[in-house]
């Protein structure tokens, strides 16, 4: 339940290797602009990815964060058609993102169902929803706030110009030190632990397991809002397919940063490291012109490695 | 409500497919022609076929979330062997598909059982995997229409005995599904040692060996999916079925297979196939948008979960069980 642990060692170990092959292999790489640049593929993924860290934590899991990231983006399109300003249009994207979680968190607390099920079935029907009401077309022209949210630097916004830090990018750490001092720093975080851990023994210790899950779930639907937001402002458009299959870049991340999928064990400083790795080496790689299929094959194996690696260097002294 | 759930879940599925069949035939009477049916029937062969394999490992408490990626990958192994080769006969190519999806799946297996890992976890990293694989194996390019052997174009399009040679492969492996789970002892304790695999463990049932077969089996399904896939659509590409696991394993809760493992029918599976057959049928039939499919599809998994929730409640509520109990 630490949050700094051997894995998080491992994973710094591999983020240094990473930055200094990378370094050496493609020059350029280590400057700050480009590493601020890279942030851009990652932050809102980022943000999904501390969501499901705290429900795997607790024992469950969000497939349907992607699909409510789109909804949360239609609403933004529709809200804007509708004429509402800046505020609203991100008003509309939280409330769409809470209640989205809401009913992922009714079905799995109220019914009893089993939240990778439940996550599947809302997965279509959120994702179908948002095809049912944009078929092939897109909403754009969205106000120039959200543009500059998604893609404008800090030091741009309050004038120090070497400040070269992606708003998204201190959006996303700002929600991780928050999170992180949550899970690790505050007996509500020491209760998922233990709700993940052992739920029926958590139950009887008197936690009241389902409205922490409720609520996790509703977490969820705020980050995907959050995600939507920027996201929508990044790209300036709305299209039914969007962060289309993100749900398992972010499980990926989440599972590589040491977060057990049996729920109760991994740290947010882990999941952030993950992040950090596979966003960096993503773009790393697209700087050496690899595709982004074969790049999403070496993760599919890292993901294997990083679960088989463990267990086969704990093998090793039990059979000497 | 309560009578309702009496009746077995089995019939409720087929009564509620029948019922739509019905209503959108009074609307549009072309939906109830022997060619539709035969049109719906050759539309979830392939669906059918790869169900088998997900309900058996559903039925051990795992997943296996590569069975798409899985059948593009040996759909395409098959498509660029016959353009190589174009004197090969079928039946080395459908050997050939059950060899390849046979092997992948084992790997599967063999993570899964070799170093204890939770099953979603290896399927989600295989998924990436031999998603790109296809990709090195084809260097990104389609094989088209042309391209494609003949005997793999001709095999779905064959008509035996008056049935689409399709929907005979779909029937064959059904039964053998079926006879393999009620009749052969092997199948009885894939059930066993999914409902409860402590005791499994302790009457003697060789846990480990039959997870690798199980996913083993499920990916020899997935292969010989994948050549009739790409004989169908007579394409062969990286992203062919992608995401198409889903709705695989949509079919298997909408057909009663519970996710918890130990539950489940090759008649269920069966119907939650040709429910969502007959939906994907009905909608441009009727004339509502096709992107409604999804959608409904999201609906009737969440209500037949909750349906099912009320007959068989389970205590624990991991994610998925933890493997390594079972061992």
């Amino acid at each position: 339940m630490k949050a700094w642990n051997t894995w998080e060692r491992v994973l710094l170990g591999l983020l240094v290797l990473l930055m200094v092959v990378f370094g050496i292999s493609q020059p350029g790489f280590l400057s700050a602009d480009t590493l601020a640049d890279s942030t851009f593929n990652f932050s809102e993924k980022g943000l999904l990815a501390l969501a499901i860290a705290l429900l795997i934590v607790c024992g469950e899991i969000d497939l349907s964060i992607a699909a409510i990231l789109a909804l949360c983006s239609l609403a933004m399109g529709y809200s804007m058609r509708a004429g509402a300003g800046p505020g609203l249009i991100v008003l509309a994207a939280l409330v769409t993102g809470c209640v989205a979680g809401a009913v992922n968190g009714v079905l799995v607390t109220r019914y009893k169902l089993p939240s990778i099920v439940v996550t599947i079935g809302t997965l279509s029907l959120y994702r179908g929803l948002a095809l049912v009401a944009l078929g092939d077309q897109s909403i754009s022209g969205y106000p120039e706030l959200f543009s500059t949210l998604g893609n404008a630097y800090l030091g741009e916004v309050i004038g120090q110009r070497w400040l070269v830090l992606p708003i998204e990018f201190v959006l996303l750490m700002v929600c991780a030190v928050a999170v992180g001092l949550f899970l690790h720093r505050t007996v509500v975080g020491r209760r998922i632990y233990a709700i993940g851990a052992n739920p029926v023994a958590a139950r009887f210790s008197g936690i009241e397991a389902d409205r922490y899950r409720f609520l996790l779930f509703v977490f969820a639907g705020l980050m995907a809002a959050l995600a939507a937001i920027l996201l929508t402002g990044r790209i300036g458009s709305t299209r039914p397919n969007i962060a289309m299959g993100w749900e398992l870049d972010a499980i990926t991340m989440v599972i590589l940063g040491g977060v057990a999928i049996e729920g109760g064990r991994g740290s947010i400083v882990g999941t952030m490291l993950a992040v950090l790795l596979l966003g960096l080496f993503t773009f790393g790689m697209g700087m050496a012109n690899v595709t982004g299929i074969v790049m999403s094959m070496v993760i599919g194996l890292l993901l294997i490695v990083s679960m088989v690696l463990p267990r086969l260097l704990q093998r090793r002294p039990a059979r000497a | 409500m309560k009578t309702l759930l009496h009746i077995r879940r089995e019939w409720l599925l087929l009564a509620i497919s029948a019922c739509i069949a019905l209503a959108v035939g009074l609307r549009a009477p072309v939906f109830l022609t022997w060619r539709n049916a035969l049109d719906i029937a050759n539309d979830s062969a392939i669906l059918a076929i790869l169900v088998m394999g997900q309900m058996l490992v559903l039925l051990t408490r795992g997943i296996d979330l590569s069975v798409a990626s899985n059948l593009a990958l040996t759909g395409m192994a098959c498509a660029l062997l016959g353009k190589a080769f174009p004197g090969v006969s079928i039946v080395v190519l459908i050997a050939l598909a059950l060899a390849v999806g046979a092997l992948l799946g084992g790997l599967n297996g063999w993570l899964i059982t070799g170093f204890d890992l939770p099953p979603i976890v290896v399927t989600l990293g295989t998924l990436s995997a031999y998603r790109g694989a296809i990709f090195v194996a084809s260097k990104g390019a389609w094989i088209s229409d042309q391209d494609i052997h003949l005997a793999i174009k001709g095999l779905p399009r064959a008509v035996w005995l008056g049935l689409p040679a399709l929907v005979w492969f779909a029937l064959l492996v059904l039964a053998l599904a079926a006879i393999f789970l009620t009749l052969r002892k092997t199948g009885r304790e894939i059930y066993a040692l999914g409902g409860n695999p402590h005791a499994a463990t302790y009457v003697g049932i060789p846990v480990q060996k039959r997870l690798r077969l199980v996913y083993t089996l499920s990916g020899a399904l997935a292969g010989l999916a994948g050549l009739l896939w790409v004989g169908r659509y007579s394409i062969a590409y990286t992203e062919l079925a992608a995401g198409y696991e889903l709705t695989v394993v949509a079919a298997c809760v909408i057909g009663g297979v519970s996710i918890g493992g130990g539950v489940g029918t090759v008649l269920g599976a069966a119907l939650g196939v040709l429910f969502i057959g007959v939906v994907n049928g009905a909608l441009p039939v009727i004339q509502v948008s096709p992107f409604w499919q999804q959608a409904i599809s999201g609906a009737v998994i969440l209500v037949s979960v909750a349906l099912n929730a009320r007959s068989e409640r389970r205590s624990g509520r991991q994610i998925l069980e933890r493997q390594g109990a079972a061992a």
